[in-house]
């Protein structure tokens, strides 16, 4: 702390000069107390379970009643986990979880940045009603129309000729691939890049579908980060669709197994290992991509307002 | 500015085909089921049943909102003419149940609330006490997580926009909650939640001297709070990134004016912060209003609604009673009155940012 010594002969000058670095000194300190306290509470339940997934049962029990201890490993055991692949088809649900995800958001980058394409960078009748339509769309939420979504899709055929969307991957990824916001996303940021690009390809005799491939999707990198990331987020915790759409375990995402494992035979630290096998996967991926994952939100805000 | 080269006629079909995808898509699962829930609420449609659909018009937004307020008249003593009292000296009254019962015009109803206002005793009837329970449950998530969480971002932002040793390290942990599922740590938040054995009353109690126990889900009181503190918890960490991203959206210019008129840190943040984010508090205002009012897994997860209705939100009900009761008609009912209030504030959302731009 440099708060100047006492025996300064210039008293005029210490009385301008110490209180400033005291004071810069304390408000610092405030500020490091506030920003470490918020840390522990943003970070104690996703600490706690991933350290009691890996303690006996009673030992998680146990280590509760001194706090401090309930964050900290001992008598590491991989038990739970092996009991959570036991009791529960884990590896199907990751497998259903990840196809889902992969599917809707590849698929849904195609079709609606090609949409957005259209309404950004082409001249055709009828744009501005759909345009305006989509906008309208934007606001209507998946929960104001999963009731009448669940009849209308239970009385779909699909194409090996049964009736009936229920219980199957596809009735958790078709409905999402179209998505009235991310065709929003993809039209802001297409209808900001220069004309004189695709200007230049048409004289040349290049076909609208040409340019979108190579010139508009090449200069999109950040939109198509963006909208994958949102819309992945979104799918990977979606809970009320798959949980009214799906009834057996062949089908089921993560979000929906472990609930229903929760509600049998309630063993903690196994439920513990089981959301940290859920949690941690997609906290590697934040961590190692983490610059997208803050751009991605940002931009939903910026687009927005 | 006209392009000299490719026919008009020649890119309409190329804009019809590419944008054909995303409209069927649009039209069949996002237009046909919205339009299908206004048809289906005027219908006592029910998921499987041996009985035809029938027309019904309005009956279930009736059933919904249907609400009855009676005063109760004292039990009177026939003998004396006077009204009957209990030991205490306050008048006896008929129980609720025997009214309701006993009038045909009350078919259909009970009991919500009783209270004593203006000297005497008021008892409210509905046909549905559950939904307008969840109607009140989600207005009062709504107006606490708003400011709560909103809030609390704008506070973790404007820590972590300041030039600190460590700020991207705060950043991340306070965003990470964010890539987590719901389902999922709503789980883990139950057994925190525990009153007896969970981490966060162990914790109030090791600082208050056991002073402070909340029940947490277990009690009426506290469920609706501990899901508001769950549900700050797992996304003000989004709102936060946006703050952020305005935050850095202001002109240094504008502080150095403001440093050079002698303007004090308050001060800046008074006369520069607040006017600068405005278009960015209204996004979140906007945008936590209606994700909070979609308020759901939470509530699936950790209490199911209860204890007493407690936390059962409108989403809840729509789907409690339109797939769990298979009552499809009066699910799409809740659904598209949860729909009018989404849409009504996404309008007054429009009108406020159009009136901030014309200021401008």
């Amino acid at each position: 702390m440099s708060a100047s010594p006492a025996k300064t002969s210039d008293r005029r000058e210490q009385r301008v000069k110490s209180p400033r670095p005291v004071r810069r000194t304390i408000t610092l300190a405030i500020d490091y107390g506030i920003m470490i306290a918020l840390a522990l509470f943003f970070l104690f339940p996703i600490v706690f379970m991933i350290v009691s997934s890996f303690k006996p049962e009673k030992l998680m029990f146990d280590d509760l009643k001194t706090i401090l201890w309930a964050f900290i490993p001992r008598d590491v055991t991989l038990e739970n986990y092996s009991s959570v692949f036991r009791r529960v088809p884990f590896g199907r649900f990751m497998f259903n979880s990840t196809f889902i995800v992969l599917a809707t958001v590849s698929a849904g980058m195609l079709v609606n940045s090609m949409i957005a394409f259209a309404l950004a960078r082409l001249r055709w009748r009828g744009k501005t009603l759909i345009l305006s339509a989509i906008i309208a769309l934007s606001i209507v939420p998946l929960d104001a129309i999963v009731v009448p979504l669940l009849v209308l899709v239970n009385g779909f055929p699909w194409l090996d000729g049964t009736i009936g969307w229920l219980d199957t991957l596809h009735v958790q990824i078709i409905p999402f691939i179209a998505d009235a916001f991310s065709i929003f996303l993809f039209y802001q940021f297409f209808i900001g890049i220069p004309r004189d690009f695709d200007e230049a390809a048409y004289i040349d005799g290049a076909s609208p579908v040409s340019v979108y491939r190579r010139i508009i999707v090449p200069l999109s990198r950040p939109v198509f980060a963006t909208v994958a990331i949102l819309q992945a987020l979104f799918l990977w915790s979606s809970y009320l669709w798959p949980l009214m759409a799906t009834r057996g375990e062949d089908s089921r995402p993560l979000t929906v197994g472990i609930t229903s494992f929760y509600g049998q035979d309630v063993k903690w630290a196994q439920i513990m290992a089981f959301a940290s096998m859920i949690t941690i996967p997609v906290l590697i991926l934040f961590l190692l991509f983490q610059k997208w994952f803050v751009q991605s939100v940002a931009a939903s805000g910026l687009k927005g307002a | 500015m006209r392009r000299s080269t490719g026919p008009t006629g020649h890119e309409t079909v190329y804009a019809w085909l590419m944008s054909a995808p995303a409209l069927i898509g649009l039209f069949i699962f996002v237009a046909l089921p919205l339009f299908g829930g206004v048809y289906w609420s005027l219908t006592n449609k029910r998921l499987i049943s041996p009985l035809p659909t029938e027309y019904i018009g309005l009956q279930n937004y009736w059933n919904l909102l249907g609400l009855q307020i009676i005063k109760l008249q004292p039990e009177i003593d026939e003998a004396t003419g006077a009204a009957q009292v209990d030991l205490e000296g306050n008048p006896i009254y008929p129980r609720t149940r025997t009214i309701v019962r006993g009038n045909p015009a009350y078919s259909g109803f009970r009991e919500w609330f009783t209270t004593d206002v203006f000297g005497g005793r008021y008892v409210v009837i509905a046909r549905d006490p559950t939904f307008l329970r969840s109607l009140i449950n989600t207005c009062v998530f709504v107006l606490v997580i708003v400011p709560g969480q909103g809030g609390l971002a704008l506070i973790m932002a404007l820590l972590v926009n300041q030039r600190l040793r460590g700020r991207y390290v705060f950043r991340t942990i306070y965003f990470s909650p964010v890539v987590t599922s719901m389902a999922v740590l709503a789980i883990v938040w139950t057994f925190l939640y525990n009153p007896d054995q969970g981490l966060i009353n162990r914790f109030l109690s090791a600082i208050t001297f056991g002073r402070f126990q909340p029940d947490w889900l277990v009690s009426a009181d506290s469920a609706l709070l501990a899901i508001i503190i769950l549900s700050a918890w797992q996304a003000a960490g989004f709102q936060m990134v946006i703050f952020l991203a305005g935050l850095q959206g202001i002109p240094q210019s504008l502080y150095e004016a403001a440093q050079i008129d002698g303007g004090n840190t308050w001060q800046q943040f008074r006369h520069v912060t607040i006017p600068q984010l405005r278009n960015t508090t209204i996004f979140v205002i906007i945008s936590t209003t209606i994700l909070a009012f979609r308020l759901f897994t939470q509530v699936d997860v950790m209490t199911k609604g209860g204890p007493q209705d407690a936390t059962v939100t409108v989403v809840f009900h729509a789907v409690d009673t339109g797939f769990r009761q298979q009552k499809i008609g009066y699910g799409s009912a809740v659904t598209v009155l949860f729909f009018i209030i989404v849409v009504t504030i996404a309008l007054i959302q429009r009108a406020l940012l159009k009136s901030d731009i014309e200021v401008e």
